[in-house]
């Protein structure tokens, strides 16, 4: 009630007011309006926007850690094309990429299924199965090189137990089982993150839709086919997408578990650019680096933004 | 009479296997988890062998936990890391993105959206693209191997999802709230904290346990920015134990390490699970 008065009396003052006065209120309240994200901005320039614009500056240098940078334009580009290592790592990143995209999302598609009516207990399944991705990926890591360990671990020394091995396999000795073992415990700790990605958009499917079509007769695999999984592409392409994005730019596992061996199989691409940069410091070539990986990740994004956008993909 | 014998025997059926599946792989989901806990507490000559079974067999201990005590400046002074880096973290992150998120919701002002898209837009971009060169302006503000410098890239790391939090959630209180406010004449400032902010709160709460979450288990800025043993993170000197800079891996010390490290995102999960789904699902819907 009072401030209908108010309002009313303010009408009738700003109404009065001269024009001039009117565009200064407004100026200061842009200004204030600017004062409020300033922190924000400032941020991002300071350390998000200016180091964007000194990688590439870099990139463009021999840059050692202590003495002086010397340009040497496209030098670092052209170094990148014969490494050996670069390569070997960007065709291992796609691999696991590739691999773990899939094996995630042939884990968390069934669960999400699995979960997403609500039943008894059907909640403590659900924070059952998502407990691990609230773990951090260094714990994570530093608990499965526990299990993977050949002396004190559980994996090898259970299955000699078991009698299902004669003796003991050093599972971090070989590419392959070093491999697979990551690719379990990256499922193990992020299928649960998908699992609730798939399920908001599972739960986003109208069950009129599935009720007339169940009474049409259609069987669950066809029901599953030609509605659930057209009507959720935007999901499943975030979901995709979030996963290649995280697993192109994969290092604490390989860095922890399997500190990049056995002889360099694992390394990946963010982990030769962190050699490169802070091992042997090459900071100018480790900026070249980044900036291919930076091109891949953005084409990735915006890929990303195509796919959510389409209105067809609804 | 044969089919109302065999309609609840299939439903029982259909019960058993859902349940039965349901325990399975939350088995599957926790052991790793529960097995790492357990062997914590086992005495540290056991801790060595094989962790069958997991529970400690020689009695509770806390041997484990003594030795990783033991480690450089002792656990305490990189818990403590770990704490102080966290709660600055989540005490920046909502200050800067609760401005932020009331400026962009609620005034108007030159290439507003062209600022918006551009905090928005660093979420496209991998920060490990940009770590040498966070590196050198860090050194030359002098916050180079410092838990300030470390807070401040986190803080900016967390940005794109915090303010794009933030400024939908002012976006769902309608204006005339803080109209009546300011009518009865209290400043912009008022507003924000006094009317604006409990309205706003669940969206402060996702923003703060992702902040924590995120600068809690931090690996990789954290082994590049911070040099000196002492400013270690938890992740960063655990990960030196494991790759034995500390002498031979005890294991039973390094699963007390990761123990520590898991106990309080697990605790803030589960007390905060709503708020946390939230922010999970506010980049799905959107």
């Amino acid at each position: 009630m009072n401030s209908g008065v108010m309002t009313d009396q303010q009408q009738q003052l700003t109404d009065g007011r001269p024009r001039r006065r009117r565009t200064a209120r407004q100026r200061r309240k842009q200004l204030v309006g600017l004062l409020f994200v300033a922190p924000a901005l400032a941020l991002v320039l300071l350390f998000f926007v200016i180091p964007l614009g000194m990688a590439f500056w870099m990139s463009l240098h021999n840059w050692p850690l202590l003495g002086k940078p010397r340009f040497i334009g496209l030098g670092n580009y052209a170094r990148l094309l014969d490494d050996a290592q670069f390569w070997a790592s960007m065709r291992f990143t796609v691999y696991y990429t590739l691999i773990v995209t899939v094996a995630i999302f042939s884990i968390a598609f069934p669960l999400a299924l699995f979960v997403e009516k609500t039943r008894s207990l059907t909640k403590l399944y659900r924070t059952a199965f998502f407990l691990p991705v609230v773990v951090g990926f260094g714990s994570a890591s530093l608990l499965w090189a526990w299990l993977l360990d050949v002396d004190s671990g559980l994996f090898s020394p259970a299955a000699e137990r078991l009698g299902l091995m004669d003796q003991r396999v050093n599972l971090l000795a070989g590419f392959d089982t070093t491999f697979w073992s990551i690719i379990i415990m990256v499922v193990w700790k992020t299928a649960g993150f998908n699992m609730i990605i798939l399920l908001t958009g599972l739960q986003g499917i109208s069950t009129e839709v599935q009720e007339a079509a169940r009474i049409d007769g259609a069987s669950p695999w066809q029901r599953f086919r030609r509605i659930t999984l057209p009507l959720m592409r935007r999901t499943i392409a975030l979901a995709l997408i979030l996963s290649v994005a995280g697993s192109m730019l994969a290092f604490d596992q390989f860095y922890i578990i399997a500190d990049g061996g056995p002889q360099n199989s694992t390394v990946t691409a963010v982990y030769w650019i962190f050699s490169q940069s802070f091992g042997s410091f090459r900071l100018g070539y480790g900026a070249a680096l980044s900036m291919v990986l930076l091109v891949i990740l953005v084409f990735i994004s915006v890929v990303q933004l195509r796919l959510l956008r389409n209105p067809e993909g609804m | 009479m044969a089919r109302t014998r065999t309609a609840p025997a299939h439903r029982l059926f259909a019960t058993l296997r859902y349940h039965g599946f349901g325990i399975g792989a939350s088995i599957l989901f926790l052991a790793p988890l529960v097995w790492s806990v357990l062997v914590s507490f086992k005495p540290s000559i056991e801790a060595r062998q094989p962790p069958l079974p997991p529970w400690p067999v020689g009695g509770f201990s806390l041997q484990s936990y003594d030795n990783l005590a033991q480690y450089g400046a002792g656990i305490w002074t990189y818990a403590g890391n770990s704490i102080a880096v966290s709660l600055a973290t989540v005490v920046a992150s909502v200050l800067v993105s609760l401005l932020a998120g009331y400026g962009f919701s609620r005034f108007q002002f030159p290439l507003k959206n062209v600022l918006f898209v551009l905090i928005i837009s660093t979420v496209m971009i991998p920060f490990q693209s940009i770590l040498t060169p966070l590196f050198l302006i860090l050194t030359k503000l002098g916050l180079q191997n410092t838990l300030t410098g470390i807070v401040l890239v986190y803080v900016t790391l967390q940005l794109p999802f915090s303010t794009f939090m933030m400024r939908n959630a002012f976006d769902a209180v309608p204006k005339e709230i803080e109209d009546a406010a300011r009518v009865d004449g209290a400043s912009v400032f008022a507003v924000l904290t006094r009317i604006m902010l409990p309205l706003v709160l669940p969206g402060v709460a996702t923003v703060a346990i992702f902040a924590f979450l995120a600068s809690w288990n931090e690996f990789l800025a954290a082994l590049i920015l911070l040099t000196d043993q002492k400013k270690y993170t938890l992740p960063v000197l655990m990960a030196a134990v494991r790759s034995g800079q500390f002498g031979t891996i005890d294991w039973g010390a390094v699963q007390s390490g990761v123990t520590l490290m898991m106990a309080p995102c697990l605790a803030l999960f589960l007390l905060l699970q709503r708020y946390y789904i939230r922010g999970l699902t506010a980049g799905a819907v959107k």
